[in-house]
C-alpha cells in the first residue's frame, strides 16, 4: 500500500500577521457600522460589506474591446463602504486641476495633453513575489471585481484638497488573486512610460526619472480603504485623472495614489519611490499625510478645499491621515511618524 | 507736437502697457476662468509679472546702449516702479489668498521657509528703490543713489532663486529666466 504523505502547508496559504489582524479589525468595524446602523445612527455612506471577492455575473460583462464596455462595468457598481457627506469638488474642477507631470506640470496641462492617450487596449505586468506573475489584459484585472463607489478626501502634498466620488474595487481583493508570497512585503506600482504619448515624458530639465513609480507596504495595500480605481462620478475614468487604472490611497498625499498603472510588482524590500527618490527630505517613502510634519516648503497644517473662491478661500484644518486615523493608525503603531514621514 | 509733449504721451502709453497684465488678470478673475485654485493663480501671475518687468527695467542701460537711443533712461524708473507695484500685489495677494491674513503663519513662513524668505528680501528691496527713486531723494542721495539703485540685481537674483526654489520639478521655466538674467548682467560686465 502506497502511503502519500500529505503535502506541506504552502507558506502562500499561511495567512500573515498583518494580514489577519487587518481583517479582524475590518470584521470588528464592520460589526460596530451595524450596530450602529441598527441602532439608527445616521451613518453617512457607510454599508455594510463583505471582504470577499463579489463574482460578477461573467454573461453580464460586456465583451472586451466594444466601445463602452468600461462604462457598461461602471453601471453596474454598487454603493461602497466608505463615504463621506462632505461636498463633493465638481466634475469639471476635478478633471481640469490635476497633477500628471506625463503630461505636464501646469495644472490644466494634462487636460489639455492627456486626450490622446491611449488606454484601451491596456494590460498589466504582476510580477515578483507572487505564485502567479504574468501580464494580464485590463479586462482580466476587472473581470473578477465589483466595482464600487469610494467617495474620499484627496489631500494633495501641495497644500490643497478635493472630495472626489471614485469608482474601485479594493486592491487587497486584487492581489490575493495572484497568491502573493510570503516574502511579500511591499508593492511597487509603475505609470505608462512612453514620451511618445507623453510629453511631460520628454522635457530635458525635468528632474524627474521616468517612469513614475510608487510603492507600498504589504498591509497598506491590503487596507480595505486601498483601492484601484478605474471611473470617476459613474463615468469611465478621464485620461488626466490617469486612466485606465489608478491607484487611490485616501489616507496619504496625493502622489501616492499612482495613474496610468502598467505595473504591480511585489517585494521583498522596499521600492525606490519616484518624488522620494528625487527629493528624499521633502517627499517620504510613507507619505502618510500629517498637519504635524511640515514640507520643508510649507506648512501642512492646513489646506485649501478646492474648488476655492478666490475672496473667501476655503482654508481648513488638515486632520490626521487625512481623516481615516480611525481606519489606518493601527498600520502604524510604535512607529515614530516624525521620522517615517 | 515737440519731443516734451511726445515724451509724455508715449509715458502714458508705456503706463498703459505696463496695466495690461492686471487688467487682464481682472479679465479673468471676472469671468471666472482661474480654475478651481483661483488663489493661487493670481499669486503666481502677479509674481510672474514683477519679474518680467524686473528683467525689462534690467534691459533698459544695455538696450540703450545697443541702439544709441538715450532717451530711454527716462522710461526707466515707470518700469522698475511697476515691478514694484506687481510685487506689491503679488505679495497682498499671498497674504489673502493663501495666507487668508493669517498673519502668525506669514512669520512661520518668512523665517522658516527659505523661498520665502528670499522672495520677501528681494520685496523689501524694491520697497527701498521704489521710495528712494524720486528726483527729491536722487538730489538728496548724490552718489549714494546709485551705489543703493545697484542693490536692484540682488534683487533680481533673488526673485529667481526664489522660482528656482519653488519649483517642484521642471526647471525648464527657471532655465529660460535664469538665462535672460545671465545675459543682462554679461552685458554690464562686458563693456
Amino acid at each position: 500500500m502506497i502511503i502519500k504523505s500529505k503535502p506541506s502547508v504552502l507558506s502562500s496559504e499561511i495567512t500573515s500577521e498583518s494580514a489577519y489582524l487587518n481583517r479582524r479589525q475590518f470584521l470588528k468595524r464592520t460589526g460596530q457600522y451595524a450596530l450602529m446602523a441598527a441602532a439608527g445612527s445616521v451613518l453617512a455612506g457607510c454599508t455594510d460589506a463583505d471582504e470577499k471577492v463579489i463574482q460578477t455575473d461573467a454573461s453580464a460583462i460586456p465583451a472586451p474591446g466594444s466601445p463602452d464596455w468600461k462604462q457598461l462595468l461602471i453601471d453596474q457598481r454598487k454603493p461602497g463602504p466608505f463615504a463621506t457627506d462632505e461636498a463633493q469638488t465638481p466634475w469639471a474642477d476635478v478633471t481640469n486641476y490635476c497633477n500628471f507631470y506625463e503630461f505636464g506640470t501646469a495644472k490644466t496641462d494634462p487636460a489639455k495633453n492627456a486626450g490622446s492617450l491611449i488606454t484601451d487596449p491596456w494590460s498589466v505586468t504582476i510580477s515578483g513575489e507572487v505564485e502567479k506573475p504574468g501580464t494580464y489584459n485590463l479586462e482580466d484585472i476587472l473581470k473578477p471585481h465589483a466595482l464600487e463607489d469610494r467617495i474620499y478626501r484627496l489631500r494633495c502634498v501641495e497644500a490643497w484638497s478635493m472630495v472626489v466620488p471614485w469608482v474601485g474595487f479594493s486592491l487587497g481583493d486584487l492581489l490575493k488573486r495572484f497568491n502573493p508570497t510570503s516574502r511579500a512585503k511591499y508593492v511597487e506600482f509603475t505609470t505608462l512610460h512612453d514620451p511618445e504619448q507623453m510629453p511631460g515624458q520628454r522635457s530635458r530639465l525635468g528632474s524627474l526619472p521616468w517612469p513614475y513609480k510608487e510603492g507600498l507596504r504589504i498591509d497598506e495595500a491590503m487596507h480595505p480603504l486601498t483601492v484601484l480605481a478605474v471611473g470617476l462620478y459613474g463615468k469611465v475614468l478621464p485620461n488626466q485623472n490617469g486612466a485606465p487604472i489608478r491607484l487611490v490611497v485616501p489616507w496619504k498625499y496625493g502622489f501616492k495614489s499612482i495613474k496610468s498603472i502598467v505595473g504591480i510588482r511585489l517585494l521583498e524590500e522596499q521600492p525606490r519611490t519616484t518624488w522620494n527618490q528625487m527629493a528624499p527630505h521633502e517627499y517620504g517613502f510613507y507619505a502618510n499625510v500629517n498637519p504635524d510634519v511640515s514640507h520643508p516648503r510649507w506648512s501642512q497644517a492646513s489646506e485649501r478645499r478646492l474648488p476655492s473662491s478666490l475672496w473667501n478661500p476655503e482654508r481648513i484644518d488638515t486632520r490626521m491621515f487625512n481623516g481615516y486615523a480611525e481606519e489606518v493608525a493601527p498600520l502604524y503603531k510604535g512607529m515614530n511618524l516624525k521620522m517615517y514621514f | 507736437m515737440n519731443p516734451k509733449q511726445a515724451q509724455s504721451v508715449l509715458k502714458v502709453l508705456l503706463f498703459n502697457i505696463c496695466l495690461l497684465p492686471l487688467a487682464w488678470l481682472g479679465y479673468k478673475i471676472s469671468i471666472n476662468a482661474l480654475g478651481a485654485d483661483p488663489g493661487k493663480e493670481v499669486v503666481h501671475f502677479l509674481g510672474e509679472w514683477a519679474f518680467y518687468l524686473l528683467l525689462a527695467s534690467l534691459a533698459i542701460t544695455p538696450l540703450r546702449r545697443i541702439t544709441g537711443i538715450n532717451k530711454l533712461i527716462r522710461y526707466r524708473r515707470m518700469v522698475g516702479l511697476f515691478a514694484l507695484f506687481y510685487a506689491a500685489l503679488h505679495f497682498v495677494g499671498y497674504l489673502f489668498f493663501l495666507l487668508g491674513w493669517q498673519f502668525a503663519d506669514l512669520i512661520d513662513d518668512v523665517v522658516k521657509r527659505p523661498y520665502i524668505t528670499v522672495g520677501f528680501a528681494a520685496f523689501f528691496i524694491l520697497v527701498v528703490l521704489g521710495a528712494t527713486s524720486t528726483q527729491r531723494m536722487m538730489r538728496l542721495l548724490g552718489k549714494n543713489w546709485q551705489k543703493l539703485h545697484r542693490l536692484v540685481y540682488l534683487a533680481a537674483l533673488l526673485s529667481l532663486v526664489h522660482l528656482i526654489w519653488l519649483t517642484k520639478s521642471d526647471y525648464t521655466s527657471a532655465a529660460y529666466y535664469g538665462g535672460v538674467f545671465a545675459l543682462l548682467m554679461l552685458a554690464r560686465v562686458k563693456k
